[in-house]
């Protein structure tokens, strides 16, 4: 039987569909873990990339973390804070934020700063305060730029999530390193096949989210329409790129 | 009214971009700041709503020093337009010029309801309401900045090169428009161009500023273009400015001759002077020289030689009126009325002479 059947067999088993060990516990596992690395990266990385963004002050800082954090070898940082903090959820989660911070970091940043500087300046020429030029003109306009860096963040750190097994946790990793250790590999395959189809339908989803936040003023092409008669034809290069790709680059920023 | 009292704007690096300006902008008019790059018109525009602070000096707008109030206070009741618009490309085409009266607390309804009012104004269509921004072409953007600048109703309005972008055939009509609004609504607007043409086009009065930040000259156009107080102003104004400065001098001296009119489908004039046709109600319709004279019988509309330009009796300019002499086959201008119906001929040597005696009558003493 080659591995394909086995694999088929393996989610085809109902035994494999219930109780703590089966998929949909592991999945709700690997979200939680997901879900709070996010949000503990989002919650870090916002406010400051935000700030340096629209301040422009520091932006050493935003060069400097993003790139030092990228470095760090991800199951190196978990197994020196397990050493450290013992065997625990918070270990598990500070590793995976580390991950989601230079995306977010960087999409945030990157958002403000890309935003057309007379579109800035027209903000608090009429008359807004900076915290309304920050939130009401500079954020909605980097909403595309932000939400390409949550993309980038989820998809790495879901699939990453799979290590938080190795120190004795839950979620799909478990099906990788059990079958590792009893060379079962159709169940080390499906529980890859897992992470990667999480990965995808979190991406999915993201993408959708974001179709219907971002204004569709900044969208080029798509949603909203174009009179024909409209002239159309000297209109000025849009401010935003129509389809940011998930992960910003950021000017200095090298992986 | 706004007045700058001895400003000064020096930057961090020690470049001065205004320099001691002293400068009364008149209420209800149009006064535009004209100058080349780095004469600091733009620096001295944007430091009356506190965009750029002064070093030196203090600047009153009604009155009121506006060091003393609330930067983002102030600038809501300043209208503020730029260049490329600076349109909220998030935003709809009314929510952006719903911005301010939102930002002063208006409720969505009565904000939405002005901005729409606002966008026939400006000559928008309705239905570009809901559009945004990158939708728009740049004349319709520069609009669109027009209306958010006056949502409010401020007596002032800051234009900062407001139609450089734009193509010169939009930028022709943005002006008019502009002019037609401000008969209107008679606001104080402040008007940032380097373009001479535009400044002496739209000024009710002209600051010409030099490299520096010093004011050079300070008059109404027609003065600016007649007596330039030295030779940077003089080469700033630029060739033709004696011809261009015949349009701000008015002409109720220039005597009107007669001249031979014939209604169409009358009988064919004899002789070989020109003849100027006019339909029933005098209206001028072309000229019949003596070749289209030559087997004619009755004066159609078909063979006449097109007309030049017309001057208005009571509005038109020593300007029009030489345009009109000199574009005239015949070479006798035609006068017309308010109505349009031929009023008298007017010859290039009689709108000269009227330019002597209004040169005599405007000699500073």
């Amino acid at each position: 039987m080659n591995i394909l059947n086995q694999l088929v067999s393996w989610f085809a088993d109902p035994a494999h569909w219930s109780g703590s060990g089966g998929v949909p516990i592991r999945l709700l596992e690997h979200l939680y873990y997901s879900g709070l690395a996010l949000l503990i990266g989002l919650v870090v990385a916002l406010p400051i990339g935000l700030a340096v963004g629209h301040t422009g002050k520091g932006s050493f800082l935003i060069v400097g973390l993003a790139n030092g954090l990228r470095a760090l070898p991800e199951l190196g940082v978990l197994i020196l804070l397990v050493l450290f903090m013992g065997i625990g959820l918070i270990p598990v989660v500070i590793a995976l934020s580390i991950l989601a911070i230079p995306p977010l970091l960087a999409g945030a940043y990157a958002g403000i700063r890309n935003v057309d500087p007379a579109v800035v300046d027209a903000a608090r020429g009429v008359g807004m305060r900076e915290q309304q030029v920050l939130f009401k003109v500079e954020l909605p306009n980097a909403l595309p730029l932000i939400l390409g860096g949550l993309r980038s963040a989820a998809l790495q750190v879901i699939a990453t999530a799979a290590v938080a097994s190795f120190v004795s946790f839950g979620g799909f990793g478990r099906y990788i390193f059990d079958g590792l250790r009893i060379r079962d590999y159709p169940q080390m395959a499906a529980g890859a096949l897992l992470v990667a189809a999480l990965a995808l339908a979190v991406e999915g989803v993201l993408a959708l989210v974001q179709r219907s936040v971002v204004s569709p003023g900044l969208r080029a092409s798509g949603g909203a329409r174009r009179s024909p008669t409209a002239d159309v034809a000297s209109t000025p290069e849009p401010a935003q790129p129509d389809d940011p790709s998930p992960a910003p680059e950021l000017a200095g920023v090298k992986r | 009214m706004i007045e700058f009292r001895g400003v000064t704007k020096r930057f961090p690096d020690g470049t001065v971009a205004v320099d001691n300006l002293d400068l009364k902008v008149d209420a209800g008019k149009i006064t535009v700041f004209v100058g080349p790059s780095g004469c600091g018109k733009t620096t001295s525009l944007r430091m009356i709503n506190r965009m750029i602070e002064p070093s030196d000096g203090q600047i009153l707008v009604n009155g009121n020093d506006i060091m003393q109030s609330d930067a983002a206070d102030l600038r809501r009741g300043i209208g503020y337009v730029i260049q490329h618009a600076g349109l909220f490309p998030h935003r709809t085409i009314v929510d952006n010029i719903a911005t301010v009266p939102l930002l002063l607390g208006w409720n969505k309804i009565k904000a939405r309801k002005r901005a729409t009012e606002l966008m026939e104004i400006v000559g928008l269509a309705p239905e570009m309401a809901q559009r945004y921004p990158s939708q728009l072409s740049g004349g319709q953007q520069q609009r669109v900045g027009v209306a958010r600048a006056l949502a409010a109703d401020p007596p002032v309005l800051l234009m900062d090169e407001p139609f450089s972008a734009v193509d010169p055939v939009v930028r022709e009509s943005l002006q008019d428009e502009l002019l037609r609004l401000q008969s209107e609504l008679g606001k104080t607007i402040v008007f940032v161009t380097h373009d001479i043409d535009e400044a002496v086009k739209l000024g009710d009065k002209v600051a010409v500023l030099r490299v520096g930040g010093k004011l050079a000259q300070y008059d109404e156009p027609g003065v600016l273009l007649a007596r330039p107080v030295d030779d940077f102003v003089d080469n700033f104004v630029g060739r033709d400015r004696g011809y261009r400065g015949l349009g701000f001098l008015s002409s109720d001296e220039i005597p009107l001759g007669e001249l031979k009119t014939v209604t169409i489908g009358e009988a064919a004039p004899a002789g070989e002077e020109w003849v100027l046709v006019v339909d029933g109600e005098r209206r001028p319709q072309g000229w019949l020289g003596a070749e289209q004279r030559e087997g004619l019988e009755t004066v159609s509309a078909d063979r006449l030689v097109p007309g030049g330009s017309l001057y208005e009796i009571g509005s038109g300019s020593l300007r029009s009126a030489l345009d009109a002499a000199l574009s005239s086959p015949s070479g006798q201008g035609v006068a017309v009325d308010a109505q349009g119906a031929v009023a008298g001929a007017i010859s290039a040597d009689d709108v000269l002479r009227a330019l002597d005696a209004t040169r005599r009558d405007e000699q500073p003493s």
